[in-house]
């Protein structure tokens, strides 16, 4: 490497340095490198972490005990955690719910009347306001003294219920809450799709007489396919993220039943009577497991799509 | 158009949709008006059970007066823009380099680095609160304002570096071949062909990541505590704590800390949009 | 990952610990003393300061510095603190809360400050600060809990405070049947309904069955804890409690009292504040002890009892020290609890008593009538898990009271692991 010993400002001499020569294949590695360095330390490495830690039990002061599965075992025959998972289950079928529901508004704003841009931007609305404050504004919503759903159910001569009170409807109470600012999002995906559907293909499917129903399924959707799978990225992972809605509105309760893994992990390793971090790790590893089932499965459509350019 | 364009249906049919239209919007956003009503209606009308009444008189401004002068609301106001603004700043430069490494070069391990980001982005944030909280412990940044920023620069350049890569993946790559050619350093290249036709995507990234940092709840519990550092959406947890049952205030408060985001979409509604359907269509 | 950290600081620490010893030996007290206080809601926080600026002008070369951590993020922000960045004095909860910092070493032994004087002074709650035969810290207030009642509503009724069982049922027979619910409470933060359990349990069984049932000595499936439930249930099946209870904070039930929908409140004596400024002055408020249920046990009482430590980790313990000798001093005992500040009751015995209704009430019932002893609270008697298990089971059963079984063997398997 007799060329290392050249300076690097002689760069205009034919002879050029070692950088120089390598330029394209060092220069992205100095692009990646803080942006790699900051990643690893605080997203990638915690995660082996965690897994390390749910092998131990730790009360966050005293020295880690290592105990081999003994949390995994404790898993399996604690009932909160079992009325965790299925509510798990709940948010992740319900919240679904969000995609037709945001197709439906869409294909309702999709129209070209004056004020029309402003309607959309007020019911996407919902979706830039915090988690924290769309909890304050539900729990209100439900409030059994005076909420205005039993004010409306009272115009029907229904009610009164108390939603996040009834330990066999409150996670759907929330759900319903979290829907809110999801189907907003939804919208805005499937209206910025809507615009780019072919309009030619929908006049070519007029003339062979497809309206309506068939219309939308046969035609429409197929060309909103980008923008379904985004819907569907988005919404699960807003649904296995649910914290802050359960946090605000019911704290988990009545006695747990509307607790869901984020929260219980939390409540357990940090909350005033918790702090039994390594079997909150072990409850994190079981949601970040599930939550890998469907990591894995956008990647491999991810890298499909990558081959297919 | 799908569905048929408005201005081609029955004189009825566009009737009931003119009319239809404010009352579905009325309707979706009910919760968020009763929340607004509250928030300009007197104590006395609660005390006396009126709570869906019109105010007895306009108390707006006594009621925001109180969330700003007397309260710690505009503390957590200033500590949730002394957070989101350098996380933004941050966010923005990290991935505007890893977009441009990933999206402009061929390497082996491009798509394992590019995928390392995607897949973290997706992952549960409590796999990562007890190790990212002693870490924070450990370098003395435990109910800092800073300690926050840095975990959320970090955990946001997952998502950015997607959006940024992709967004350069389509650009034409036949300008830097032709800025090779010409023998520019490849980090002049970045600095001054790609990065300023990068903006419209740094401007989209910049609203979004506002947004999902100004409404962050979970890490600013676990990684701060009290008004010195804590965030709006932090705050308003205490500030709820302190008046209880005091509906006008707690709708003020919720209203001002929701307020910085919803401003922030309203200003910037195209790049806002443009950033969140991001691969809506191909 | 994190030890390695540690060290390093813990000798730091120390260096600087001996360092400041070294150099405050022989003068008046001077450096630095650092206060990590939970006195948040403002009152207390006007107390704390006040206490620190007296102190400081009682020693002007030393320079005090008050950090104030609201007092719900104070509970899980302690343990970081403690072993990360400690003060010289922290603010804590007697019994069991302190057990988890005392056996992890995070607190200071200063049983040499309990011997003689103040030992005597504050001997009505040296029990609750004594672990392993040591005393980790100092109170500096308690209060006492009891049932908070509309006396105006009661004489509207011509109802009068009930001794026993029998009357209290009675009593609340007459509110239902006149369409007041007899009493108010919102569990949906859990702890309120420890409030009840501890009553009735101690009613039923005595202090010490409730004390050896939280310290885990005795099974939930016990037929003596089944009767306590039993007499519960009088009560949840009459309707006695408001509706909707799960869903509200004890503040949010507040109001059910204040407009007359409720008559009662099993509460802690910081409710009377809030329900004075809801409009019940003392012609519409009033206080009374408990009820007997069973006549052969004594009658005991909750006082939780708000404490002072030194974590071991502390640069200026001397300082420290003398700060807390300061706190729990007759005279500022009397300043700090009297009705314009706490509003709460003296740990000296040699303190006087503010010259309120209830405060004095409160004070003739702990000193006079709670032979059987004085428990701290079922979140703090129990360990924190047991503590949390506990209170959701409580909570459920005031909502489903058929569940009492399953609850009670869930409560059971939750004591063989904790404990």
């Amino acid at each position: 490497m007799s060329n290392a010993a050249i300076p690097v400002t002689e760069y205009s001499t034919p002879q050029r340095g070692w950088y120089k020569r390598n330029e394209i294949a060092i220069t992205p590695w100095l692009f990646l490198a803080p942006g790699v360095f900051f990643f690893l330390v605080y997203v990638i490495f915690p995660i082996f972490q965690s897994f390390n830690l749910s092998l131990y039990r730790w009360d966050g002061l005293g020295q880690a005990e290592f105990i081999g599965m003994a949390n995994y075992q404790e898993l399996v025959s604690d009932r909160a955690f079992e009325v965790s998972l299925w509510n798990n289950l709940k948010w992740l079928i319900l919240y679904l719910l969000a995609i037709p529901a945001g197709l439906f508004i869409a294909l309702f704003l999709n129209q070209t009347v004056t004020g029309i841009r402003l309607y959309k931007s007020l019911f996407f609305f919902p979706f830039v306001i915090s988690q924290i404050v769309v909890g304050l504004v539900f729990t209100w919503f439900y409030d059994p003294t005076f909420g205005l759903l039993n004010v409306m159910l009272g115009w029907v001569g229904l009610g009164p219920i108390n939603v996040l009170g009834d330990p066999s409807i409150v996670t759907y109470g929330i759900i319903a809450a979290g829907l809110w600012p999801q189907t907003a999002y939804c919208m805005i995906l499937y209206l910025t799709g809507l615009n780019a559907v072919d309009p030619e293909q929908i006049e070519a499917a007029r003339l062979d007489g497809a309206r309506g129903w068939r219309m939308l399924w046969y035609v429409i959707v197929p060309q909103l396919k980008p923008a379904t799978f985004i819907a569907f990225v988005v919404t699960i992972i807003g649904a296995l993220r649910s914290f802050d809605l359960i946090s605000i509105m019911t704290n988990g309760g009545p006695f747990g039943t509307s607790r869901v893994l984020s929260f219980y992990m939390f409540e357990k390793a940090l909350s005033e009577y918790g702090f039994r971090m390594g079997y909150g790790a072990a409850i994190a590893v079981v949601l970040f497991l599930i939550m890998l089932i469907f990591i894995a499965y956008f990647l491999w459509s991810m890298f499909q799509e990558e081959r297919g350019r | 158009m799908f569905p048929t364009p408005i201005e081609k249906t029955s004189r009825t049919w566009q009737i009931t949709y003119q009319t239809f239209l404010p009352l579905a919007l009325l309707l979706w956003l009910m919760p968020l008006l009763a929340v607004a009503l509250f928030s300009i209606k007197p104590e006395a009308d609660f005390v006396s059970g009126g709570y869906w009444s019109l105010p007895t008189y306009f108390a707006g401004l006594e009621n925001y007066g109180r969330v700003f002068f007397q309260s710690d609301m505009p503390r957590y106001l200033l500590n949730s823009v002394l957070i989101t603004i350098p996380t933004v700043i941050g966010c923005v430069i990290l991935s505007s380099m890893t977009g441009f490494a990933l999206g402009i070069y061929r390497f082996r391990s491009n798509i394992w680095i590019f995928f390392m980001f995607v897949a973290g982005n997706f992952v549960p944030f409590q796999i990562l609160m007890v190790p990212v909280r002693d870490l924070t412990l450990d370098l003395g940044l435990y109910n800092t304002k800073t300690g926050l920023v840095l975990f959320h620069i970090a955990f946001q350049t997952g998502f950015c570096t997607l959006f940024m890569r992709n967004f350069i993946r389509a650009l034409p790559f036949a300008l830097i071949e032709a800025a090779r050619v010409e023998g520019i350093a490849e980090w002049r290249i970045f600095w001054y062909v790609v990065l300023p036709l990068m903006k419209p995507a740094m401007a989209a990234l910049a609203v979004l990541i506002f947004t999902f940092i100004w409404n962050d709840y979970f890490w600013a519990v676990v990684l701060t505590q009290g008004a010195e550092s804590q965030p709006v959406t932090a705050g308003i947890t205490s500030f709820n704590a302190q008046y209880r049952a005091a509906y006008h205030l707690m709708s003020a408060g919720s209203i001002v800390a929701a307020l910085p985001p919803v401003a922030m979409f309203f200003l910037m509604q195209k790049h806002f949009i443009a950033g969140l359907t991001l691969g809506a269509v191909k | 990952m994190r030890s390695m950290l540690k060290a390093p600081i813990a000798a730091l620490a120390t260096t600087v610990a001996m360092a400041g010893g070294a150099f405050a030996a022989g003068h008046s007290l001077s450096g630095d003393l650092k206060i990590f206080s939970d006195m948040s809601n403002p009152a207390p926080r006007a107390v704390m300061e006040g206490m620190v600026e007296r102190f400081g002008e009682m020693h002007p070369d030393l320079n005090i510095e008050l950090t104030v951590i609201e007092r719900e993020a104070y509970k899980t922000q302690i343990r970081n603190f403690l072993s990360a960045n400690p003060p010289d004095v922290a603010n804590w909860y007697a019994a069991n809360r302190m057990k988890p910092y005392v056996e992890a070493g995070l607190f200071e032994d200063i049983s040499d400050m309990w011997t003689g004087e103040i030992g005597e002074n504050l001997a009505s709650t040296k029990g609750a600060m004594t672990i392993d035969g040591k005393q980790w810290g100092v109170p500096y207030t308690y209060y006492q809990w009891g049932v908070y009642y509309r006396k105006d509503l009661y004489e509207q009724y011509g109802l009068s405070e009930p001794a026993t069982w029998e009357e209290e049922k009675a009593n609340c027979q007459t509110l239902l049947d006149n369409g007041v619910k007899c009493y108010t409470i919102g569990t949906k933060f859990l702890w309120t309904a420890g409030g009840w359990f501890d009553y009735l349990n101690m009613r039923t069984n005595g202090y010490d069955f409730h004390s050896a049932l939280l310290g885990g000595e005795i099974p939930w499936t016990d037929d003596r804890v089944k009767q306590t439930f039993a007499n519960w249930r009088e009560l949840i099946d009459m309707g006695a409690y408001i509706d909707n209870h799960q869903t509200y904070s004890w503040q949010e039930a507040l109001p059910f009292m204040a407009n007359g929908e409720a008559a009662a409140y099993l509460m802690g004596n910081f409710a009377v504040a809030p329900l004075r400024q809801a409009g019940l002055d003392d012609s519409k408020l009033d206080f009374y002890q408990f009820p007997v249920i069973n006549p052969a046990v004594e009658l005991a009482e909750d006082a939780p009892t708000d404490t002072f430590h030194i974590p071991s980790g502390a640069s200026n313990k001397e300082a420290a020290k003398a700060f807390l000798e300061f706190v729990v001093s007759a005279e500022n005992q009397t300043l700090i609890n009297n009705g314009s500040n706490l509003g709460q009751l003296p740990v000296n015995a040699k303190s006087g008593v503010d010259d309120d209704k209830f405060l004095k009430e409160g004070f003739a019932m702990l000193s006079g009538n709670s032979p059987g002893g004085v428990a701290q609270f079922f979140d703090r008697d129990a360990p924190a898990e047991m503590a949390a298990v506990g209170m959701e089971g409580l909570q459920e059963f005031m909502v489903l009271p058929d569940n009492l079984d399953d609850i009670l063997q869930r409560l059971e398997a939750a004591r063989q692991r904790i404990y």
